[in-house]
């Protein structure tokens, strides 16, 4: 045996070894594999995007200039980024106790019916003011939202139901709902959409302001925006700075530790999934009171609550980098909405995916290439 | 709403679930957990219809979307297998991926056109007989009976063979295996290309007989999923699959069907009234996939069954317990 390995050794020279790592990499070095993770995904993506039969450099300079070309697509960008910013929260806080909340999508739309409701079947009247229309609007996307968390976490809970599918199911769910609603109760005239909300139910865009700031003329960007970065900041405080985020990072990284401590498992997967529903509906209500301004299938259920799961493993989980990272991805999905074919900001995302969880390896291990005969 | 022609069509839709949920049931038996069914289906759906069109071939439209589904189902393999990562978030990469890639790749395929598909055909005797020849033998794919084969064959295999006996053995204690000089790692990189394959062959079975075309992802539009509760209310037995496989189909069915008539059980049909009351009937197989769920774990808490032992886990040489 001993023989033969030294053998091979001989002939190849230099020989791969992988040894598991034992200090704590410096912090700049998670952050250069993924960035290295995201530039290996992107040339990957480049070869399947010539395979089928387009141009990879065209298609990523594409990107670039529509999405931050100027101050408008920027501002569009942001528009985008603002969805996935909430639905990433959501997925953040639930992957971090291990809970695969793959059901943001659905507590999204849920979150957007909630909001919508309010205008629709009419709860408030148009008289009341923004403010308190707008909040109320946010508390009942939030509402439906934590519903909509609430099913799979009891039945995890409770029940030991498979989260992963549970919340899936209840995506398509959601979506034969909404669609109920406009198809048939609200719909205006036939369409499958609801009638456009009032003014008052509108997040203030940026635009309105262009007449004390002429610079704000045409820009979209919304007050979800506001909400998101607001919701981010709260979420870090939650999850690094209360006992409640200690506990739930707790029985995240061991769950056996945490129950020994006392920590109370069953209500916690509950709570973490109303308020990660809560977080989805949240973003649910921005886009619909900020962006679609009526209900309608297509543009809510536009995937936003699966790239939030890519934004909240490429952000490591870390609420502030998740606002950064949704900024890049809002850009990708805007500028990939005009490139063909049209399947390709998905299959970056995918790409971009699966090269990040293979890069983890490098976080964990340390791969030398040592010469062959300067060994033992 | 003839109970009949729903079972038959059941019966035909759900040999869709039934290869891809054999296929999970075999990649789990050997401790991998893997989500990308979706996409490896969508893949596979893809590849079958793509390779028909260019050769007029079905059968090799069927094969070519084994290999591909099996082969992308190796970068779950090298992710979660030698790199050691996590297996829900790399299943839920490959699902993304699948169904990226499915999608540049099959662009322009919805506007195709027709193409040759499975032959469709009746066994002679068997179709005789009644209430179940035409149910399970009159003018099925040739798929569908291949799953009739399959099923019993799977589970004879799993339960009854030695090469059964070590896929079961490896997801319940891989270092027993690995200490009888078998490599773990083999194993498991094999039973999830056979559970890629699997998929791919569902999907084939949509995009060639069941429902022919590519309908972008709208072709699977969540089977894959199902299929994936389904492993767990057949608590990873493939014969419990097929019956849960064929109920689901026979679901879809009645669904589609119910919406049809004007009058039904002797009232006006609110459904044909009222159509956008069918999204209810829409929410229907994926509220059930919930409830199958309810029923599958209540019942191996109760039974103490459960998955297998090292479901989810790496395997690393010489680390304790696993």
């Amino acid at each position: 045996m001993a023989e033969s390995t030294s053998l091979q050794k001989k002939r190849s020279g230099y020989k791969i070894r992988v040894e598991p790592r034992l200090d704590v990499p410096p912090a700049w070095y998670p952050l250069l594999v993924s960035l290295g993770a995201i530039v290996f995904a992107l040339f990957l993506g480049g070869i399947l995007i010539s395979f089928a039969g387009g141009d990879p450099i065209r298609s990523y300079q594409h990107i670039a200039k529509a999405s931050f070309g100027d101050i408008g697509v920027l501002s569009d960008t942001i528009v985008k980024a603002t969805p996935i910013l909430l639905v990433a929260l959501a997925c953040s806080v639930a992957f971090r106790m291990k809970l695969w909340n793959i059901g943001a999508e659905g507590q999204f739309i849920m979150g957007a019916f909630g909001a919508s409701a309010i205008v629709l079947a009419p709860v408030l009247s148009e008289e009341t003011p923004r403010w308190l229309y707008l909040t109320v609007m946010a508390l009942a996307g939030m509402g439906m939202g934590a519903i909509w968390g609430f099913i799979p976490g009891y039945l995890k809970a409770k029940l030991n139901v498979n989260e992963i599918i549970s919340t899936l199911m209840l995506n398509y769910i959601a979506v034969a709902w909404v669609n109920f609603w406009i198809f048939g109760v609200w719909s205006e005239g036939g369409f499958q959409m609801s009638p456009k909300f009032p003014n008052v139910a509108w997040l203030p865009r940026l635009a309105e302001y262009a007449k004390e700031i002429p610079i704000f003329r045409g820009l979209t960007t919304h007050a979800g925006l506001l909400i998101g970065i607001v919701a981010a900041i709260i979420l870090w405080l939650i999850v690094y700075r209360s006992r409640w985020g200690y506990e739930i990072r707790l029985i995240g990284d061991n769950a056996q530790a945490a129950k020994y401590a006392g920590i109370n498992i069953t209500s916690n997967i509950i709570y973490v999934m109303m308020l990660s529903g809560a977080l989805a509906g949240l973003g649910g209500m921005s886009e619909v009171s900020g962006v679609v301004h009526r209900l309608q299938t297509a543009p809510i259920a536009a995937g936003y609550g699966f790239t939030g799961i890519i934004v909240a493993w490429l952000a490591k989980l870390n609420p502030l980098v998740i606002v950064v990272v949704s900024v890049l991805f809002g850009a990708l999905i805007l500028a990939g909405r005009e490139i063909q074919p049209s399947g390709v900001p998905k299959m970056i995302q995918g790409i971009i995916l699966v090269s990040l969880i293979a890069s983890d390896f490098l976080l964990r291990y340390r791969v030398r290439i040592v010469r062959a005969d300067a060994e033992e | 709403m003839d109970p009949i022609i729903i079972l038959q069509a059941g019966v035909a839709t759900g040999t869709v679930l039934l290869f891809a949920t054999i296929g999970e049931i075999l990649a789990e038996r050997s401790g991998v957990l893997n989500l990308g069914v979706e996409g490896m289906m969508l893949i596979g759906a893809m590849t079958a219809f793509s390779t028909t069109i260019a050769t007029g071939n079905p059968w090799l439209g069927v094969l070519a979307a084994m290999f591909a589904a099996g082969l992308i189902s190796q970068i779950h393999a090298f992710i979660t297998i030698t790199l050691q990562a996590d297996q829900v978030v790399s299943g839920l990469a490959l699902t993304f991926l699948g169904t990226g890639i499915s999608l540049v790749l099959g662009e322009g395929l919805s506007k195709a056109g027709t193409v040759s598909l499975l032959p469709n055909f009746s066994i002679p005797v068997l179709s005789q007989i009644p209430i179940l020849g035409p149910i399970l033998f009159t003018k099925q794919s040739v798929l569908v009976y291949i799953g009739y084969l399959f099923t019993p064959l799977t589970w004879y295999f799993i339960n009854h063979t030695r090469p059964g006996l070590n896929l079961r053995s490896v997801g319940e204690y891989p270092s027993a295996v690995d200490s009888l000089g078998i490599s773990v790692f083999g194993l498991r990189y094999f039973y999830v290309f056979v559970g890629g394959m699997l998929a791919g062959l569902a999907g084939a079975t949509i995009s060639l007989a069941v429902a022919p075309g590519w309908f972008s992802e709208l072709t699977t539009a969540g089977q894959g999923w199902i299929a994936v509760g389904l492993v767990i209310f057949a608590q990873w037995d493939p014969v419990r699959a097929m019956f849960g496989s064929y109920a689901f189909g026979a679901l879809r069915r009645l669904i589609l069907d119910v919406q049809g008539p004007t009058i039904i059980f002797g009232l006006n049909n609110p459904f044909y009234y009222n159509p956008y009351w069918g999204f209810f009937l829409q929410m229907l197989p994926y509220a059930f996939t919930v409830i199958v769920l309810v029923i599958g774990s209540r019942e191996a808490m109760r039974k103490r069954l459960g998955a297998p032992a090292a479901l989810g886990n790496p395997y690393i040489r010489g680390e304790r317990g696993k």
